[in-house]
């Protein structure tokens, strides 16, 4: 458990200092941890386990926006843990309970197993059509036809800024529109 | 959109920075601060014995004051920014103005009545009433708004686990250094009088911050 808290801190450092490889890396081996704490709380709140996956990608496009707030000199894990259970109370809040979401939560799921992806959301899909064309389009190139920012700027016939202006923007929007939902 | 479609996702958005928080309040505060300034100045402006009340102690412990209550609250509202933290450890900071104020307090009680400058010979009473309280308590909410708005905006960029404490931080920031501007104008200088008047000012500026924050600064 301690092992891999440091390993999510090195493979944070990594990325911030421009190793995308690493920041996948991170974020796949953090997913299922999130999926698992988001379950519990769901269940705790006596609420349908099938949300899950919802919650899951709220958090990690809110882990995504605000990974400049973590200081890279600290361990990763209660920073990640802190905008997850942020996160997690917002999302049940929003389903309409008031839950106390322990902070211990996080670290035992560490040890637990993986939980693998059952319901699909729907909940960034839908937000996904609300969104102006070229960040939609931009999005769904890289998203679903998992094309490179190179390949996407060829398709649309954009510079490679544009994509990347694109795809930070539409982001952003996203998590702002779940937010407001 | 599938988890791992999202994730590939946010990994092609990796070389994307943004700029961290405190950079983020400095420039929002700078492009607010002249909306201020020229409310200030247009509408009360520096107090015309200002090179005379200089060399009263208790004229500049107003300012050491307000700018101790702006720097402490600019401190902690960017710890706050951070998802992990808590008051704890930082807390304390806000502690120091208060204690600034108690010490003058104590000060302007405690010296003998010849050593100290006219003003602050007057009864304890008319010193705490004064004579500038109403202009005291509307100056300081207005000058302080377009402050309020742009710290808000500015710690938008953070991820405060606490959005109403953090808008409430922004408020004491905000009225901190709107009553920079004002004790600049004012002719009360007793630390009775800044203590009671200038204290309810930044309450309901803190109080309009937390209640924005915990609409706003969510994340």
């Amino acid at each position: 458990m301690r092992e891999r808290e440091e390993e999510w801190t090195g493979l944070m450092r990594s990325a911030i200092s421009g190793d995308s490889a690493a920041y996948h890396r991170l974020l796949k081996a953090v997913t299922p941890v999130l999926r698992a704490a988001a379950r519990r709380g769901l269940a705790r709140a006596g609420q349908s386990v099938d949300q899950s996956e919802d919650i899951v990608q709220d958090i990690l496009l809110a882990v995504h926006l605000k990974r400049h707030t973590w200081d890279a000199n600290a361990p990763f894990a209660p920073w990640l843990f802190a905008i997850a259970r942020n996160k997690l109370i917002d999302s049940l809040r929003r389903r309409g309970r008031r839950v106390f979401v322990n902070i211990d939560d996080f670290a035992e799921t560490i040890a637990s197993e993986p939980a693998a992806e059952t319901a699909p959301a729907s909940e960034v899909s839908a937000e996904l059509q609300s969104l102006p064309a070229r960040q939609r389009d931009v999005l769904r190139s890289i998203a679903v036809d998992s094309a490179s920012i190179k390949e996407t700027a060829a398709k649309f016939a954009i510079s490679e800024g544009a994509v990347r202006v694109a795809l930070h923007r539409g982001l952003a929007s996203l998590t702002a529109k779940l937010r407001e939902q | 959109m599938q988890t791992d479609q999202l994730i590939r996702t946010l990994a092609a958005d990796n070389a994307h920075r943004a700029r961290p928080v405190g950079f983020a309040l400095m420039l929002a505060l700078l492009a607010a601060a002249p909306v201020s300034l020229l409310m200030f100045f247009a509408a009360l402006g520096v107090r015309p014995d200002v090179m005379t009340a200089m060399h009263n102690p208790f004229f500049d412990l107003k300012f050491a004051v307000t700018l101790a209550l702006a720097i402490a609250a600019i401190s902690v509202s960017l710890h706050l920014s951070r998802p992990e933290a808590s008051l704890r450890g930082w807390g304390w900071l806000l502690l120091i103005p208060a204690g600034l104020l108690v010490a003058g307090i104590l000060g302007e009680m405690m010296m003998p009545q010849r050593m100290l400058p006219m003003p602050q010979r007057l009864p304890m009473m008319t010193r705490l009433v004064g004579s500038n309280s109403k202009v005291c308590m509307t100056a300081i909410p207005l000058i302080s708004l377009p402050l309020l708005a742009a710290a808000l905006v500015g710690l938008r960029h953070g991820a405060p686990a606490r959005p109403a404490l953090a808008g409430a931080i922004a408020g004491l920031l905000s009225a901190g250094l709107a009553a920079t501007l004002y004790a600049s104008h004012c002719t009360d200088d007793s630390p009775l009088f800044v203590a009671t008047w200038y204290t309810i000012a930044t309450a309901l500026i803190a109080a309009i911050g937390a209640l924005a924050g915990s609409k706003v600064l969510r994340f």
